[in-house]
């Protein structure tokens, strides 16, 4: 069984580290703040203009001035601290948060990645996108392996327009794990029951295998 | 001279002109001045160009102004909850500029202090980067962006003194005390006015100098974009 967006989610939370800061982007990376383990203290960063991100709201406590990126009610913490949209990105983009959880339309085996626009269709624009993969530490994409109508978004070369050029260092896909290098893509992770050729079969883009492929 | 206002109408009296440039400050809908947008649509000035995250919803911030068709130019980072915006847009009726979210606010921050321009990472290699001066800094290729300013710039804070010293609340800041500082002339609406001295020095966010005009808000909505709530017990 290819892995569910929730299973996709817990396996992104595994490359949470102690003491890490992090941004996660909106949709199944949302997710990943539902699995972190109990052993791990990460500070989650909002960049609207919070550091230190906690629950949903219980229903009756909402506040309209406390939303996250998504523009939904969220709650503080003890170690909560808030700031401008200037201040937001000098963390961002001067390389301040350790790790970055991203969807996507398109990754290439270079690591380009398209996530922000269709041509044609209503674009909705790129929002912290393009300054998340120029200044974040590590970028971790979580996408479903294909998209709806089948074609493969793992790519050699992306064809939708681009957010960032050579920024992705992970993905995880339904079918299992990619990390991309200096020297290209290499498949480490396999979800249950997707066998090598599924992948080959669902992929455009060149990788190579781990010599110690993990299957699960 | 008194900054004190006693409605948006009369704040934003003698400033407004066809073809100005604006700032209005909030993310969503959280932290935009309310009562200065309504006000500004009712002026009829038109034919304007708005700096802005966000363009509001269909009837609620900025989306009022589009629609009544007042904003000809829309510079922001993400605009998806705006249905009139993207018809307007689509038919070629309204420009838009996107601006990566950090470059949109380093602008804004740039305009303030007089910086006409800076290089960034953000967007090299994108469509951002088409047209602007490449440069190379320690083997790493950058972009050059320019500063924004505006004629006036309309900011949503929760507490001024008389002064015009000001407080904001949690993450309704934002981009508020940097279209402060870009501003020509600023205007901002606050929950709470109190009388000067009764704020500590050292919490205070936007320091009075930004801050030309102000006034009280009256009947704020402070409508919730998303609300997401958990019932007791579970997790997040």
């Amino acid at each position: 069984m290819a892995w569910t967006r929730e299973e996709m989610a817990k396996r992104a939370a595994q490359e949470l580290v102690n003491g890490y800061y992090v941004n996660l982007g909106i949709g199944i990376p949302t997710l990943v703040a539902n699995f972190i383990p109990d052993s791990v203290d990460v500070t989650l960063q909002s960049e609207n203009g919070m550091l230190g991100m906690g629950p949903f709201p219980y229903e009756g406590e909402a506040d309209p001035d406390l939303i996250n990126a998504g523009k939904q009610t969220i709650t503080e913490l003890n170690r909560t601290s808030y700031f401008s949209s200037a201040d937001s990105f000098s963390m961002i983009r001067g390389g301040h948060i350790d790790l970055s959880i991203l969807g996507a339309m398109q990754v290439s085996e270079q690591g380009d990645l398209a996530n922000w626009m269709i041509p044609g269709k209503m674009v909705k624009g790129m929002g912290g996108a393009m300054d998340l993969v120029a200044g974040v530490k590590k970028v971790v994409i979580i996408m479903d392996h294909n998209a709806r109508d089948g074609s493969a978004k793992f790519l050699k070369e992306c064809t939708l327009p681009l957010t960032g050029v050579k920024v992705v260092d992970m993905i995880i896909s339904d079918v299992g794990v990619f990390m991309i290098k200096d020297d290209g893509a290499v498949l480490t992770e396999l979800a249950p029951g997707i066998s090598l050729e599924d992948v080959k079969e669902r992929t455009e883009a060149n990788f190579k295998i781990e010599k110690h492929l993990l299957t699960l | 001279m008194s900054k004190i206002y006693k409605s948006a109408e009369r704040a934003l009296d003698g400033i407004l002109f066809d073809g100005m440039t604006i700032m209005a400050g909030g993310f969503g809908l959280c932290g935009i001045p309310e009562n200065l947008i309504a006000a500004l649509r009712d002026s009829g000035k038109k034919d304007i160009t708005a700096i802005s995250n966000n363009a509001g919803v269909d009837d609620f911030g900025l989306g009022m102004l589009l629609q009544t068709r007042q904003i000809k130019k829309m510079i922001s980072s993400y605009v998806g909850e705006n249905k009139e915006f993207e018809r307007q847009y689509l038919a070629d009726e309204l420009e838009l500029e996107f601006n990566p979210q950090g470059t949109l606010a380093e602008r804004i921050r740039a305009g303030g202090p007089g910086i006409p321009g800076f290089y960034t990472k953000t967007g090299v290699g994108t469509l951002v980067a088409e047209g602007k001066e490449h440069k190379e800094f320690d083997g790493e290729t950058y972009i050059l962006e320019t500063g924004l300013k505006a004629d006036v710039s309309l900011i949503k804070a929760w507490k001024a003194d008389k002064e015009g010293n000001l407080i904001f609340k949690k993450t309704a800041r934002n981009f508020n005390p940097m279209m402060a500082s870009a501003g020509k002339v600023s205007i901002v609406e606050v929950e709470e006015l109190v009388e000067t001295g009764e704020l500590d020095p050292d919490q205070i966010h936007t320091p009075g100098i930004f801050i030309q005009r102000i006034i009280v808000s009256k009947n704020l909505e402070k409508r919730i974009e998303q609300l997401t709530t958990r019932t007791k017990k579970e997790g997040i």
